[in-house]
């Protein structure tokens, strides 16, 4: 990053900007287009190639006779043109759509989306109307995305920070993989949720399925009501002062709060029998025997 | 990947064959290779609809000789029809190796279609009072041409698009699978079924016949020996989640009843739209908004589900 300025890489193509990262000339180690923000800055919040959007600036798409890549361009373009509330009507179940936003942008969809619904996306506050498919807000980075119907399995897969909202039940395996940040659940969950967890928190104020957490290598899961059965190496663990303080902030900050508060909440961590690491990474223990 | 849909009206007839052509072609990108469908007309006891297919799609390209080949073979099944007492009512061909007959009959149906299925090449896809079941090469619009499918009336149906992974692109080898010798059952199935040898071996030593590789085939014959030992059809659904291995989510249709069961880890995916008067299902969401574009309330069923639903 420090050969390159930030207005440099804001006045460059995608492709330019691939190359100015070191992605084509280096081995790969640990690299990507993610840019890591100082918690301690004052300024640079975005990518230094974010479109300047106008929240206030608002449009509307119908989406009824496009395909899911014309949707997603059109998002593209609207921003481009300082929109920064952007409205998709008539979704009828398409996929991927609002896929890869990494910039701030107010989206609304009204309806419900298919597989892979705003996955990967970096800074936007989402909200759906409708239902959405199957991996919904996979591997999201930050932003918040809200769905007020139920969602598919895999909701949140692999995601790394922000705020994914339902307010209905999910499908199987809910954050399967999760990285960081935050799920909630209005409903019931199904089976294998949690599964392979390495951090963040999940949320979950129904039932839950089958293997809760199986496998999880981190991070807390809540479950406000009865789990069918817990996974390997899932155990329960003592609800402190602390997560009721921050189960009350989050649940009202989505006006999800049962009406019997959060005390029955049953908090669900990795019981850490599994772990077996070494501190290296093998190409590391190469180097060194 | 496959796509699955199905839809049951509940206590009256709609336009089935167009709502399945509208699902099913929004479902073509899980799977082009083919398309079948299962769809229900009003019953009439005694009259048999028997669709049947004299040689695959492919064949047709192998020269002048199959189409005396064709000939013979359906002058065959008509000499068998003719032995067990059966009436040929009318006769039509949607292509020149796929049949369809409707039959006034009144002894066992069961002795019948083994016996016709003996001419080589035969193989009935389907015999039943209501049940029209309709599979070819080509995505939804092109078999739903062929086989005058957008004008036709039912309570319900299932339907399939299929990408051929563990066998053939042919007919014999896509969905939907009749249950043989069951009248009007049939099935459709996403998914792979991980102890098929074995139960195929099991079901084949009960005297059960396999048509093709596929291993959907075995949930079809599956469900008609649990039916014909007088197994209710949820139960059996709710049995074939033990009995079975595999990932799978899997519809089943009777003569007035649509079921369908899903796989102990969910792992295939279905949508489920519940009115008071219509139940549609897929494999996505888009295909149930093929016919219902108004907003709806969609969910996913969880593992180990099994529902059945009465038209």
């Amino acid at each position: 990053m420090a050969s390159v300025s930030d207005a440099e890489l804001k006045n460059m193509t995608q492709e330019e900007r691939v190359t100015a990262l070191g992605m084509r000339t280096e081995q790969l180690t640990g690299k990507s287009l993610y840019v890591e923000f100082d918690p301690d800055a004052e300024e640079r919040f975005t990518y230094p190639w974010a479109p300047d959007v106008d929240f206030n600036k608002r449009t509307e798409i119908d989406t009824d006779d496009m395909t899911n890549t014309e949707v997603n361009q059109a998002i593209r373009a609207k921003m481009a043109e300082g929109y920064g509330t952007i409205v998709l009507q008539n979704p009828r179940g398409k996929h991927s759509l609002g896929v890869g936003i990494l910039s701030k942008l107010n989206l609304i969809i009204e309806g419900s989306t298919g597989y892979f619904g705003v996955g990967l996306i970096d800074g936007p506050n989402v909200r759906i109307t409708g239902r959405v498919g199957w991996s919904c807000g996979e591997n999201m980075m930050s932003g918040t995305v809200l769905v007020e119907k139920n969602a598919g399995s895999t909701f949140g897969a692999a995601m790394r920070g922000g705020d994914l909202v339902c307010r209905g039940s999910v499908g199987s395996r809910t954050g399967i993989d999760q990285k960081g940040g935050t799920i909630i659940v209005g409903g019931d969950v199904g089976a294998l949720t949690g599964f392979m967890m390495q951090r963040g928190r999940m949320i979950i104020c129904g039932n839950a399925g089958k293997n809760l957490g199986d496998s999880m290598y981190d991070g807390t899961i809540f479950v406000g009501g009865e789990t069918k059965s817990y996974g390997v190496d899932a155990v329960e663990a003592e609800l402190t002062d602390l997560d009721k303080a921050w189960l009350t902030r989050k649940l009202t900050q989505y006006g999800m709060m049962p009406d019997k508060g959060v005390d029955h909440f049953t908090k669900v961590v990795a019981g850490k029998m599994l772990w077996n690491y070494d501190n290296l990474e093998p190409n590391e223990k190469k180097l060194i025997l | 990947m496959c796509g699955i849909a199905g839809l049951i009206h509940k206590g009256k007839s709609a336009n089935v064959g167009f709502e399945m052509t509208a699902m099913l072609q929004a479902l073509k990108h899980r799977g082009p290779d083919s398309t079948g469908y299962a769809v229900y007309g009003e019953p009439v006891e005694g009259d048999y609809v028997m669709r049947l297919k004299v040689a695959e799609a492919e064949d047709m390209e192998r020269g002048r000789g199959i189409h005396q080949v064709i000939a013979d073979r359906i002058t065959e099944v008509e000499t068998i029809l003719e032995e067990h007492g059966a009436k040929i009512k009318t006769k039509e061909a949607p292509r020149e190796y796929s049949l369809r007959y409707v039959l006034t009959h009144s002894g066992d149906t069961g002795e019948m279609a083994s016996h016709i299925e003996e001419t080589e090449g035969v193989e009935i896809l389907s015999m039943g009072n209501g049940l029209e079941l309709i599979k070819d090469l080509g995505d939804a619009s092109v078999v739903a041409e062929a086989y005058g499918l957008n004008d036709f009336n039912g309570t319900h149906g299932i339907g399939h698009t299929r990408m051929a992974t563990e066998s053939d692109v042919d007919i014999k080898s896509a969905h939907p699978y009749w249950a043989f010798p069951y009248n009007d059952v049939s099935v459709v199935h996403n998914g792979q079924i991980t102890n098929y040898w074995i139960m195929r071996r099991e079901m084949e030593r009960k005297g059960h016949r396999f048509m093709s590789n596929c291993d959907s085939e075995l949930l079809a014959v599956y469900t008609a020996h649990n039916l014909a030992n007088g197994v209710s059809l949820e139960d059996s659904l709710r049995q074939s989640i033990q009995e079975i291995d595999g990932v799978f989510t899997y519809l089943v249709a009777t003569k007035d009843q649509l079921g369908m069961a899903k796989d102990t880890m969910a792992a295939k995916p279905l949508v489920l739209y519940e009115s008071d008067d219509l139940i549609a299902m897929a494999s996505e969401e888009v295909a149930i908004r093929a016919i219902l574009p108004q907003e709806i309330d969609t969910t996913d069923p969880y593992d180990e589900e099994v529902r059945v639903w009465q038209a």
